[in-house]
């Protein structure tokens, strides 16, 4: 790579006779106003279309984006938090109708408690009756047995003692037979 | 490419490896005026041309979700601005428009140069004399609008030994100034000697026996220069940043 230094005197001469650079074509100053005017035209050039178009529609398209994205977030965050209410309140109707379900159950429960404790006192009490008046029979049946026994042992006595041919006066013996039954 | 590469009177390998930076009309012959088309100004439109093309004609649908081209101009749109306000901080978005005009002029004629047979302009000191002059004229006045007499704090490095400040602040004001100096070379300096070592290797692709090789290491540079293209237009558009981060916050 030549470097030699170009003066002013051969700087009109940067290309040489073959059409060959004459040392570094970037220290040619010759060509300086035309690069640094055409750099300047471009910068500004650019500079308009970047700050009057291309940058403000970026950043609103940027900034509608970052928009959409949040509202979708916090449309998801309402529609999570219905989701949730929606949740809790069905949990909460099952809870309630789970206790509704055991009350009903016990209600009935205590009603068909209450219906048999009633059967059965009913039923205790005729129970109770019917063996009262069967006592009642059965002491009826004994006391009349008794009187039986008595009146059968009277006339056996009358009987035996006519059989023996003892001469005896019938109520003499009844009151004999008496007095031995209580004695 | 390779008859340039002999010369006619030589007959041996002769590299003309600068050709390509040659400044001249674009149409026609003749001498180059100030207004001339020259091959630097016609690429210098191509390169407003495709600014337009991404940045207003691919955006025209703005739609929400993008397409294609509105998607990369909003990632050029997005990088730019991330990195002012990383670097520069909140509140030099004011100063996004001039920056990003930098950027995509910068990244648009690195890789518009990329085209076989096309002129690079980001190549000349010329052009980048001019932006880094830009850049440094800016900052100052910023500096100076901004904070007045304050923006010389920017020397006066206070966390320094009391002794050691005026030896760091002629040090500083040497550094500020050779600022536009090493902004302006560092950008045109990688591209041109990208662009003229590929040329090299197209000269020695003229020796068949060597050519394969040639062609390869032109491969391999092009690759190289892929990354330079971009990476130096943000190293530029970053620096920006950083000038323009000390006119805002002058003290360190």
């Amino acid at each position: 790579m030549a470097t030699e230094p170009i003066n002013e005197e051969i700087a009109g001469t940067c290309v040489d006779s073959y059409g060959s650079a004459v040392g570094m074509p970037q220290l040619c100053f010759e060509w300086f106003p035309n690069q640094i005017l055409w750099l300047v035209i471009t910068l500004v050039v650019i500079f308009l279309v970047l700050s009057r178009i291309a940058l403000p529609r970026i950043a609103a398209v940027l900034a509608e984006r970052q928009g959409t994205i949040d509202s979708d977030i916090s449309a998801a965050e309402t529609l999570k938090l219905q989701a949730e209410a929606a949740e809790a309140a069905y949990q909460k109707a099952l809870t309630d109708a789970r206790a509704q379900a055991q009350g009903i159950a016990k209600e009935t429960r205590a009603a068909i408690q209450k219906d048999l404790d009633a059967a059965i006192e009913k039923a205790d009490t005729e129970i109770a009756a019917k063996t009262a008046q069967s006592e009642k029979a059965i002491a009826d049946i004994r006391a009349s047995a008794l009187d039986s026994v008595e009146i059968v042992a009277k006339e056996a006595a009358v009987d035996l003692v006519q059989a023996l041919g003892i001469n005896a006066n019938d109520a003499d013996i009844v009151a004999a037979v008496d007095s031995q039954l209580k004695g | 490419m390779a008859t340039e590469a002999t010369d006619a009177t030589g007959g041996g390998l002769v590299f003309h490896p600068m050709d390509q930076f040659i400044i001249k009309p674009m149409f026609g012959d003749g001498d180059i005026g100030l207004f001339t088309i020259t091959n630097s100004a016609f690429w210098m439109i191509l390169a407003i041309i495709v600014i337009v093309a991404l940045m207003v004609v691919g955006t025209r649908s703005r739609a929400i979700v993008p397409t294609r081209s509105q998607s990369v101009a909003e990632l050029a749109y997005g990088f730019v601005y991330k990195m002012i306000e990383d670097v520069t901080g909140k509140d030099a978005v004011v100063y996004f428009p001039y920056i990003m005009t930098l950027f995509m002029f910068i990244v648009t004629a690195n890789f518009l140069g990329l085209i076989p047979t096309s002129f690079t302009t980001t190549s000349h000191f010329a052009v980048t004399i001019i932006l880094a002059l830009a850049v440094f004229l800016t900052v100052t006045i910023l500096g100076f609008v901004k904070n007045g007499a304050g923006f010389l704090g920017l020397f006066w490095v206070s966390s320094a030994p009391l002794p050691l400040r005026p030896v760091l602040a002629i040090i500083e004001l040497i550094s500020y100034f050779v600022r536009p100096v090493s902004h302006s070379i560092r950008l045109a300096g990688n591209v041109m000697a990208g662009h003229a070592v590929i040329k090299v290797f197209a000269g020695f692709a003229a020796i068949w026996t060597i050519a394969p090789v040639s062609v390869l290491a032109i491969a391999a540079m092009y690759g190289l220069e892929i990354l330079v293209a971009f990476i130096q237009a943000y190293v530029f558009t970053i620096l920006t940043c950083v000038y323009l981060k000390d006119a805002l916050h002058p003290h360190h």
